[in-house]
């Protein structure tokens, strides 16, 4: 479903990624770990289409269209969805305002009808109780004074009411405290399915404790230098990140 | 071309201009003002007024004290006087500025109404002469009048004479008391006791082909328990060949009477790279609530001008009278507002509310300028205000001015302030979830503004919302 074959990207004139190749079937759990500053968030963000990253070669290709060649919003009707790491907060604009308008913009990209506001309404009661959220939420604006596990709740709301084929999580764990990364933990397992796939990035094992992974990925430097099953993730904590440079090196 | 000459050479988009068949030559002198007055075959009364305002003019100084910056204006190069002209008349939606078409299929005008705002001869069901008609007469069975200015001041003398100068004194401010001595034309609205106007005053202007003129002067009267809701201005982008616009607008409302004064500003703002040409909107407006329970609600969308120096005021003269102030002002290029609100409290529990919503783009500046006093006898009076600031980019700069003055200890005084910014990573975020940019600053501008949109007749508000996020499409990332 999602092919990146030798993807370099720069930001600024820095080069972050120097080659990265990586195949997600349907169906399919990939973690990608790696130390501060390997470039895992600005996969995520390329991958999403966000204007400050530069793609210098490579390719990508998302159920079989070129990825690159997409505005970010039609990456999104597509049926890629990005959770990100430090969700912004959009004043003035309320949380069902804002998923609704994005719900119907997928919907009608994809030549499906847009839902009614009682339709919506529905909708959105069913998924935040999933999520935990409170009632309230849907009237505040969007992410405004959400607290940091909030924020993230809402960000796994957003996904499980968009229905995407592949999901991308940016840290989704960072910030979160033991019961709120249960519950988004739960949120993402509820959507797992055969047609779908999920590309974890992270810093810490921990996650993997909960979601756990078919694959897992070692980034460094801007390229995949390790690649293998959940004990991966393991070994990785237990030795630190410096046993991959070792052991890549040698 | 020097910055002088740039002022006042007519720019590009002089399109609209006819050959000026009837006007007087540049320069102003008491000769110029009695000829004007003479033209318009005024009466003894307004002559005075006339003269008796440029002599204060004279010895009044420019206001600098505003966050704006332009070069001199040299009075003496103006034309004061041309008559009143109608637009010239075209064949076709063909023969209209392209932009301006663009605009208005953006903004959702009717195909009809687009022809009607650009003077586009129409057949005779959708005559505009047919159907301002229609209006005049329905207004005439309520009793409501609506005129030019020139036309009220021989059918309405007696109120014009009572009125005229009676919210803005003739040497209130620098343009104030220029307009005063040299005011073109404007419309009169007089509203009889008891009745509330059959329509939104609106309808009726959207269909009129006279220009405004550069020194245009309202006059608004509402008697006793009386309703009048009233809009100037127009969505579709507005030029003139005159580039300073002084104009006064004087609203009176008496026991329990309600104005609702709302104005959409679109006037050409000049070029957003150079900063050349673009109007000068230097306007005074103020309403007098002289009974008690009236009420006088501005609201304004400013989107246009170069520069923008207006405080749309109330003075609450009657106990529980109520004074409202709701705007938008939008800045971007290198335009430059400085804009708010005075309200004066005199009468016993006397309320007023200052909704301000800055928005400012590319380099900009954007200021909110507010006075709210009240006076030892207001007993029981109460203001709330609330002031936000949203920047786009990090060039542009808002600014807010506020003074309070409690003379009572039995009043209450509030206002709250907030500045946020307008960001690719919020314009992102929307993008990532499937949602257009277009659309993205449209929900966050709209989301915004959204207190003083629904302050605006139902027909504007879709309209005025429209409009903000064209005029900002090109100022986002």
């Amino acid at each position: 479903m999602l092919k990146i074959k030798d993807l370099t990207a720069i930001v600024g004139h820095t080069p972050i990624l120097k080659g990265v190749n990586l195949d997600i079937n349907r169906g399919d759990i990939h973690a990608i770990m790696g130390p501060n500053g390997a470039g895992k968030s600005t996969l995520a963000k390329i991958l999403a289409g966000h204007p400050a990253y530069e793609v210098t070669g490579g390719e990508v290709w998302f159920k079989g269209q070129n990825l690159l060649e997409l505005e970010p919003e039609n990456r999104a009707r597509l049926g890629l969805f990005m959770s990100f790491q430090y969700p912004v907060e959009i004043p003035g604009v309320s949380n069902a305002q804002f998923l609704h308008t994005a719900l119907n913009a997928k919907r009608k990209g994809n030549g499906q009808s847009e839902l009614t506001d009682a339709e919506f309404a529905q909708l959105l009661e069913k998924k935040r109780k999933v999520m935990e959220i409170r009632p309230e939420f849907t009237a505040r604006n969007v992410n405004e004074n959400f607290s940091g596990g909030e924020k993230k709740r809402n960000e796994i709301l957003q996904m499980a009411i968009l229905h995407p084929d592949l999901a991308v999580l940016d840290e989704t764990d960072s910030g979160l405290d033991i019961d709120a990364l249960q519950v988004v933990a739960r949120g993402v397992n509820s959507l797992r399915s055969q047609h779908r796939a999920f590309l974890l990035i992270t810093h810490y094992q921990r996650l993997l404790d909960y979601i756990a992974p078919d694959f897992v990925h070692v980034l460094s430097d801007g390229t995949i230098v390790k690649s293998g099953n959940k004990e991966l993730a393991i070994e990785l904590e237990k030795q630190g990140y410096r046993w991959i440079n070792e052991t890549s090196t040698t | 071309m020097t910055a002088e000459l740039a002022l006042f050479s007519d720019y590009k988009y002089g399109f609209f201009t006819d050959v000026e068949t009837d006007s007087l030559p540049q320069g102003l002198n008491e000769e110029m003002i009695r000829a004007i007055s003479a033209k318009k075959e005024e009466p003894d009364f307004l002559l005075a007024f006339r003269l008796k305002a440029y002599e204060k003019w004279l010895h009044s100084t420019e206001p600098l004290w505003a966050n704006v910056n332009y070069p001199p204006i040299d009075y003496q190069k103006m034309t004061y006087y041309s008559a009143p002209k109608k637009k010239p008349v075209l064949n076709g939606l063909s023969e209209v500025d392209p932009e301006v078409l663009r605009t208005f299929e953006r903004l959702g005008i009717p195909l009809e109404e687009q022809k009607r705002l650009s003077n586009v001869a129409v057949d005779m069901i959708f005559d505009s002469v047919s159907i301002g008609t229609t209006f005049k007469k329905k207004l005439e069975e309520a009793g409501v009048v609506l005129c030019s200015i020139s036309e009220a001041m021989h059918t309405h003398s007696d109120l014009v004479k009572k009125y005229l100068g009676s919210v803005v004194p003739i040497g209130d401010n620098f343009f104030a008391t220029l307009n005063s001595a040299v005011f073109s034309d404007g419309s009169f609205v007089y509203i009889p006791k008891g009745v509330h106007c059959p329509m939104e005053l609106s309808t009726y202007f959207r269909i009129n082909d006279r220009e405004s003129g550069q020194f245009e002067r309202t006059l608004v009267i509402a008697e006793e328990g009386s309703y009048v809701s009233y809009l100037e201005g127009c969505t579709a982008p507005a030029y003139d060949t005159h580039q300073l616009h002084a104009a006064v607008v004087e609203l009176i409302a008496l026991d329990h009477a309600q104005i609702k004064y709302a104005t959409v500003q679109n006037w050409y703002s000049g070029n957003p790279k150079t900063g050349e040409g673009g109007i000068y909107n230097f306007v005074t407006k103020r309403g007098r609530c002289a009974g008690i329970h009236s009420k006088i609600s501005w609201t304004q969308v400013e989107v246009g001008a170069a520069i923008t120096w207006k405080y749309p005021s109330c003075i609450l003269q009657g106990d529980h009278s109520v004074g409202e102030f709701y705007s938008v002002a939008l800045t971007n290029g290198q335009m430059q507002a400085d804009t708010g609100t005075k309200m004066i409290h005199l009468g016993k529990n006397t309320r007023s509310t200052i909704i301000s919503k800055g928005i400012a783009a590319d380099l900009s500046k954007n200021s909110y300028r507010g006075l709210v006093k009240i006076a030892p006898r207001a007993r029981g009076a109460r203001n709330y205000t609330q002031c936000d600031s949203m920047l786009i980019g990090d060039a542009c700069s808002a600014n807010t001015f506020p003074t309070i003055e409690v003379g009572n200890a039995s009043s209450q005084v509030e206002h709250e302030a907030s500045t946020s910014k307008m960001n690719e990573e919020q314009l992102f975020y929307f993008q990532s979830r499937g949602i257009s940019k277009e659309e993205a600053v449209n929900m966050i501008v709209n989301g915004f503004c959204k207190e003083v949109i629904k302050e605006l007749p139902l027909e504007f508000a879709r309209e005025a919302q429209a409009l903000l996020s064209i005029k900002l499409e090109n100022s986002v990332g």
